[in-house]
């Protein structure tokens, strides 16, 4: 355990290590973050001066260099439109963006595993096919017009949700913070958590279904019939199961999709997190941030990953990670 | 059934309401929220947004853009380089220190060294302090717009700023990217103080309780200022009632809150003018005036302002906006295709050519839109465009690098006046002074410098006018770029959030003296 938690650990430095280079060697693309620092009627001169003060003006890798200095002890360099430490920003956003991922998250379970073992079980009633109807066109509509919708459907026209922000939020361990623990903070997130859900949540009803009507045509289910075990029995201990290994891999991986989904959401809600953060800052930029969130992101799939492969093993103990054979 | 509540009840307090003044709550949410609170950090619309919050001006412009006194009591002009002002006795700062000439003169040196603001006020010398409610603004050279840059004066409390601050920096040191005691704390003598701040997210302003201004009708006692960066969620959290006051409004969604009863639209038309520049140092052809002639009669102003702007923009044939003093009326858009195909025969390109051309894509209203508009003009008089939009993060390092043979650039002049867009957009760019700095069309005509350099020493404004309107015409007759329009500005508020008269051409709402009725 110990020797495969290293290990990982070794990719991950590398990870980011590779990705502090890329987006690095980008940031010259994204555009001049003086022009954003300063009013348009500012000379030439003065801004050649500002550059200079910056070390914008020095070469690559003397850039380069500075920069993973600091980074080694934990210095990812300050955000110009904030003028805190970049990291700091963005972990300060933490909470906001984890409070729509696991409401989505939460809406996914909960709907997926139901509707799609019973999509599975019966396949040919009419509620099925209507559920596969709505996973289709869930799967096709984008997230900002799904958003866009909501807020037209439940803010405008129907007043029963507010339209944009977090509003109040709770505090728990003393340093987080969370909307799920005041009322005004949780009707701030349905709209924003349904919407992030709804890129996802079809693709699992369906991926449930494929996966338990697959299973249910495998050998020892034929045989648990045979047996006469009680249905239920069958279903949800035997087959459901056997039915969630993929899915737990895929949503795994869909979980560092989701916080790349999130930027959209977020910019649609006005929502205080880290993508909308990062959108900002690119139109910004605020070249240190969008440096640090990229590693930071890294990071959450690195992490991510790692505990899915552990439940992996937990779920399947047919399935080693680490040790001989 | 709250709301209806809520009214019934306003309607039983409206006696009491007309005596003694009502604590109301404004919510607003603009596209962006201010960068900092140190109001020399950076030149921008927002920052001076803040400012009037916050601060107050010597002087100020109204509606029709003419000044109105506000620190300064009353100014003369002494000689051709001084001009005293006077200024109001008994203002105090949020601090509690009263206001005095120091302060002014502390907050000039400032401005002096902001790498923003220092272009504004190179034309000045210095502030003589004469007494503790009197001064001078002393310039270099007899200077027509000493009150059209007053302005920008926001004075600064000169003893809340001294000292150092815990990390043994100077209190009133200006820092333009990092973390100082003047970007994190503020005092001012405005109708507001900012009480609570999560940048990005929410900014929370309350009534200064000893603001000086009394005769103000002002009745908003709180502000929360929350930027919402999408235009659809910003019109959809006006629409359902979650804020009271938005700016800007997307010209897409202009009608909707025009036909709704519940909310208001609040349009004036705009200052900042649209242009096209023609680079005729990379395209050798744009030299010939008959090319530029023809290119200009070719783009129909006025389709572009109905199709795309939705009415919602000025045509414009010259740079200065009506109400500065070089707008010349005489000066009309001169669409006409018959004409524009006989000037390119004249001119020997009947065939026509091929151009790049670059405009930004986020930078201004349906700026790539109105990019693709002219390209297709352009193709009437058989002109190929090769067009390229942007994010304007990237344009501005490209329009630097003047990346192509036509480009567009939108100004607004600082000192709301008409020299301002021939210094920067349309004079004989030279390094050295600065001059032409946004010229990405290399367009020189030694004539117009001369008397854009004469309009700037010269304080009579009926002479400088006419100075002003002949430098127009002149660059008219070049055809020296392309004029577009002028945008139009628009705000959007809840019945009963009585937004119109506050508002303004600068956009710099003055919200001290918003009333809210019940």
């Amino acid at each position: 355990m110990l020797a495969f938690l290293i290990k990982r650990l070794a990719q991950a430095i590398v990870v980011m290590f590779v990705i502090s280079i890329i987006s690095f060697s980008i940031q010259d693309n994204l555009g001049d973050p003086l022009r954003e620092l300063v009013g348009q009627s500012v000379s030439e001169e003065e801004r050649q001066a500002l550059r200079d003060e910056m070390g914008l003006n020095d070469p690559f890798l003397v850039q380069y260099a500075r920069f993973a200095g600091n980074a080694l002890h934990g210095d990812l360099g300050t955000s110009y439109f904030f003028k805190e430490p970049a990291l700091d920003v963005i972990l300060k956003k933490l909470p906001a963006t984890l409070d729509l991922v696991f409401g989505a998250t939460l809406i996914i379970i909960g709907f997926s595993v139901p509707l799609g073992v019973y999509a599975a079980i019966n396949p040919r009633s009419m509620f099925s096919k209507i559920v596969m109807g709505f996973s289709t066109v869930g799967i096709s509509v984008p997230v900002f017009l799904t958003g866009i919708g909501l807020i037209y459907l439940f803010s405008i026209e129907l007043g029963w949700m507010p339209s944009f922000g977090r509003g109040d939020v709770g505090h728990i361990f003393g340093f987080w913070d969370t909307a799920f623990l005041t009322s005004d903070g949780l009707a701030h997130l349905v709209l924003p958590c349904f919407t992030l859900a709804s890129i996802m949540l079809p693709l699992f009803i369906r991926l449930i279904r494929s996966e338990m009507m697959e299973v249910l045509q495998s050998e020892y289910i034929k045989f648990a019939w045979a047996k006469g075990l009680a249905p239920k029995r069958i279903y949800y201990l035997h087959a459901l199961k056997n039915t969630m290994l993929p899915v737990i891999t895929v949503g795994g991986v869909q979980i560092g999709t989701m916080v790349a989904y999130t930027i959209l959401t977020e910019t649609v809600f006005q929502w205080p997190g880290m993508g909308f953060l990062f959108l900002e800052a690119i139109n910004r930029v605020d070249t240190p941030l969008i440096v640090a969130y990229l590693i930071v992101v890294g990071a959450i799939f690195v992490i991510t990953n790692t505990i899915v492969d552990l439940i992996y093993g937990l779920v399947n103990p047919t399935v080693k990670l680490f040790g001989g054979k | 059934m709250m709301k209806k509540t809520a009214t019934v009840l306003a309607g039983a307090l409206l006696s009491l309401s007309a005596m003694t003044a009502q604590a109301e709550t404004l919510k607003m949410a603009y596209d962006s929220d201010p960068v900092t609170l140190d109001p020399h950090e950076q030149l921008s619309g927002g920052m001076l947004q803040l400012s009037h919050m916050t601060f107050d001006p010597l002087v100020r412009w109204d509606q029709d853009m003419g000044i109105e006194a506000r620190l300064a009591e009353k100014w003369e002009r002494i000689d051709d380089l001084t001009m005293r002002f006077h200024l109001r006795k008994g203002v105090k700062f949020h601090s509690g220190n009263e206001l005095t000439a120091k302060d002014v003169e502390f907050t000039f040196k400032r401005l002096q060294n902001s790498p923003d603001f220092k272009g504004i006020f190179t034309p000045f010398k210095e502030v003589r302090v004469i007494d503790d409610q009197t001064f001078d603004l002393v310039t270099n050279e007899p200077f027509p717009l000493i009150l059209n840059n007053a302005t920008y004066i926001f004075p600064m409390d000169s003893k809340f700023y001294s000292g150092e601050d815990e990390n043994g920096n100077a209190k009133d040191m200006l820092v333009k990217f990092g973390n100082s005691f003047a970007s994190r704390n503020m005092s001012g003598t405005g109708p507001y103080t900012v009480q609570y701040r999560e940048q990005g997210v929410r900014t929370e302003f309350t009534r200064n309780a000893d603001y000086w201004d009394s005769a103000s009708k002002g009745n908003v006692d709180k502000i929360v200022l929350t930027p919402i960066k999408e235009a659809p969620t910003r019109v959809a959290a006006l629409l359902s009632g979650d804020v009271d006051f938005i700016m800007p409004v997307p010209p897409a969604d202009y009608k909707r809150i025009d036909a709704s009863s519940e909310v208001d639209l609040v349009t004036m038309p705009g200052t900042r003018i649209i242009t096209f520049q023609m680079n005729q140092e990379r395209f050798e052809q744009f030299k010939d005036v008959r090319v530029r002639q023809a290119i200009v009669h070719a783009i129909n102003q006025e389709g572009i302002v109905k199709k795309i702007m939705r009415g919602f923009a000025t045509p414009a044939a010259q740079m200065s906006p009506e109400g500065y003093l070089g707008y010349n009326p005489a000066l009309k858009p001169r669409y006409d295709l018959k004409k524009a195909k006989q000037l390119m025969k004249e001119a020997g390109y009947e065939k026509g050519f091929t151009v790049t051309m670059m405009a930004p894509n986020n930078r201004y209203v349906n700026d790539a839109k109105i990019a693709q508009a002219v390209a297709s003009m352009l193709a009437k008089i058989n002109i190929t465009v090769d067009l390229k939009t942007m994010p304007k993060a990237q344009y501005w390092p490209t329009f630097d690098e003047r990346a192509a043979d036509i480009m567009m650039i939108g100004w607004h002049a600082d000192t709301e006046d008409s020299n301002n867009f021939f210094e920067f957009l349309t004079a004989c760019a030279d390094k050295d002074s600065g001059l032409g700095q946004y010229n990405s069309g290399n367009y020189c005509n030694p004539e117009a410098d001369k008397l854009m350099a004469q309009a700037n020493t010269e304080t009579d404004a009926a002479k400088r006018a006419q100075i002003m309107q002949q430098v127009e015409q002149m660059l008219y007759d070049d055809a020296a770029y392309i004029p577009l329009h002028w945008q139009n500005l628009a705000w959007g508020a809840r019945a009963g959030v009585d937004i119109a008269p506050v508002v303004n051409k600068m956009n710099f709402p003055y919200l001290g003296d918003l009333v809210i009725k019940k």
